[in-house]
């Protein structure tokens, strides 16, 4: 059984976000790349699936430059067995790009399962997914909480309001991972050092025209300063005055 | 041209966020000379007529109503092939989706189907110069980004909570139409049930009013305090990425980057010292209130009112007080 887990490269949550000189994307000095934390959901789970099965293989793909292969040979070091680096100097390729990208290296492998982070937490999209889904002709999961693979079936729970949707997904399926899945463990050292012997093959992203252009990205607007009403329970009457009578919230 | 908005219904009712998402539509496609002015159009998917003549007091001139007896529960095949043939007969400027838990998983579908982009999870859109503009925000509001489409029509998810409803609308009922789609023959993924986690409560992204709670409460049944505040408010409870890490609230309650982005007009910080990332999802509340024993923590940066104080005490007292108002109405 094949599984494919698609990673992204993304700045580390404790980012202070700061923009380039183009006015239009992240000024990437000082930043910590990291694997999109859903994504290292995703991955976990393909390999305790393997685990279980006691046999399979896990690929994972992903897009970027020359500093994707940090990323990549974390993923090989938690356990994938191979990688595969489609290559862009595309800076912020847009979702539709990135799946048209992702579906073009992944048909050929007929994969039994295609996984994926449900966002990630640079562009917050979640839509490479389910685009790639689409584009694969692929029934697909998204928010996925749980998981309990049953022969060509897979039973999975996702978030929705105030819920949970219990899908019943016949495989060959995407399924795009939610925080709370599993436990995503941290390399070994014997993975780190299996990784360096294993193959990470490399092509071209096929990413065709952009069909999102962006325009600007900024800092929103600072909040004005608040203040400190009091200390302890006696500044509680205040407080519930100012929460009516000014803010007007309760 | 048209603006059409998928119309959300579960369970045989239309949901809120549809009634925003077909406000934004309605204003835009009243503001004059703007690329998108003409009819706002619904589609929705449903196993019966949820009620959609209605829609005309919030804007819709038409609904197309797509049935199938797979559409009682969200179906993401049938529904994109439903949308698809909505948007071949209508040929909108824009596509409008609300950036709910189904909006969220449909709109890729339905837009690489069409071949187009999609902006998703926008606080604002805007014509400008002839062009759709959408703003969202990202790294989980850390910055806001703007967005232009290349392809039409422009497909855009907005977020819950931001964007009005119009009342009034069309003065009368919309009209509403059967639409002819090809159903799908199988079902690769049926929903085989729909579990109630959170019985009777308002979703985080969805809530007016949210409690947190933090590190500082030094353990998961110190949790009472924040749920009687919450209770006495009409509050949904959330909690920190600490909190949740460390097993005492499920991942859902989570606030923040890796956990859901929050602008409720009230958000009441219960011993979180307010972490980057917390503070990246709930910075737009309307009004935000901190209590916490540090009168360092970056937590009284955002907040409009803060409380330095133990909140084992601050919080009992608060949630009194508010019970005395509420007994007061």
């Amino acid at each position: 059984m094949l599984q494919v887990v698609c990673i992204k490269q993304v700045a580390d949550t404790e980012t202070r976000v700061r923009v380039a000189a183009d006015g239009k994307t992240l000024d990437p000095s000082g930043v910590t790349w990291i694997m999109n934390p859903y994504d290292e959901f995703a991955l976990e789970q393909a390999l305790r699936i393997r685990e279980a099965a006691g046999a399979g293989e896990v690929v994972v793909v992903s897009l970027g430059g020359a500093g994707l292969q940090t990323t990549l040979r974390n993923a090989l070091a938690m356990g994938a067995d191979r990688a595969i680096h489609l290559k862009t100097d595309a800076v912020q390729p847009d979702p539709l790009q990135v799946a048209r990208a992702l579906a073009a290296a992944i048909r050929p492998l007929d994969p039994h399962i295609v996984w994926c982070g449900k966002q990630a937490v640079d562009d917050d999209a979640a839509q490479v997914g389910p685009m790639t889904a689409e584009m694969l002709d692929l029934p697909c999961v998204t928010v996925v909480a749980a998981i309990e693979l049953q022969g060509g079936t897979a039973v999975v729970e996702r978030e929705i309001e105030g819920g949970r949707e219990v899908v019943e997904v016949t495989l060959p399926a995407l399924l795009a991972a939610d925080k709370g899945l599993n436990e995503p463990r941290y390399a070994s050292l014997k993975g780190i050092m299996a990784a360096k012997k294993k193959p990470i093959a490399e092509a071209a992203a096929e990413l065709g025209a952009p069909a999102l252009e962006p325009v600007s990205l900024a800092l929103p607007a600072a909040r004005a300063p608040g203040r400190v009403v009091g200390q302890g329970a006696a500044a509680v009457p205040e407080l519930v005055r100012l929460l009516r009578h000014e803010a007007k919230v309760i | 041209m048209p603006i059409l908005v998928f119309i959300e219904q579960r369970e045989g009712a239309v949901r809120a966020v549809s009634r925003e998402t077909l406000g934004e539509a309605t204003r835009l496609a009243a503001a004059p000379g703007e690329a998108g002015s003409g009819p706002v159009v619904g589609v929705c998917c449903a196993a019966s007529d949820p009620g959609l003549a209605a829609l005309g007091e919030t804007g819709a001139a038409e609904v197309l109503l797509a049935t199938h007896a797979s559409f009682a529960h969200y179906e993401p095949t049938g529904y994109t092939r439903a949308i698809v043939a909505a948007v071949e007969q209508v040929k909108p400027a824009a596509l409008l989706f609300p950036a709910s838990a189904m909006g969220r998983d449909l709109a890729p579908r339905v837009a690489a189907r069409l071949g187009v982009g999609l902006a998703a999870d926008c606080t604002a859109l805007a014509v400008e110069g002839g062009r759709l503009i959408a703003t969202r925000p990202v790294f989980a509001g850390k910055a806001q980004q703007r967005v232009a489409f290349t392809g039409t029509p422009a497909v855009a998810s907005l977020r819950p909570k931001v964007f009005a409803p119009v009342s009034g609308g069309n003065g009368g009922p919309a009209k509403v139409t059967p639409l002819a789609f090809a159903a799908p023959e199988a079902l690769k993924a049926r929903v085989r049930e729909v579990k109630a986690t959170t019985a009777g409560k308002v979703d985080l992204t969805e809530a007016e009013i949210i409690v947190s709670g933090g590190r500082g409460l030094q353990g998961p049944e110190h949790f009472d305090i924040v749920e009687s505040l919450a209770a006495a408010l009409g509050a949904t409870v959330g909690a920190s990425r600490a909190v949740v890490d460390a097993g005492w609230r499920p991942h859902g309650d989570q606030v923040g980057q890796t956990g859901k982005t929050v602008s409720p007009k009230l958000y009441v910080a219960v011993a979180i010292s307010g972490a980057i990332q917390h503070l990246a999802g709930m910075s737009s509340s309307r009004c935000i209130v901190a209590i916490n024993k540090d009168a360092d923590a970056p937590i009284f940066r955002v907040a409009d009112y803060g409380i330095v104080g133990d909140a084992f005490e601050v919080v009992p007292a608060l949630t009194e007080a508010v019970r005395a108002l509420n007994a007061q109405r």
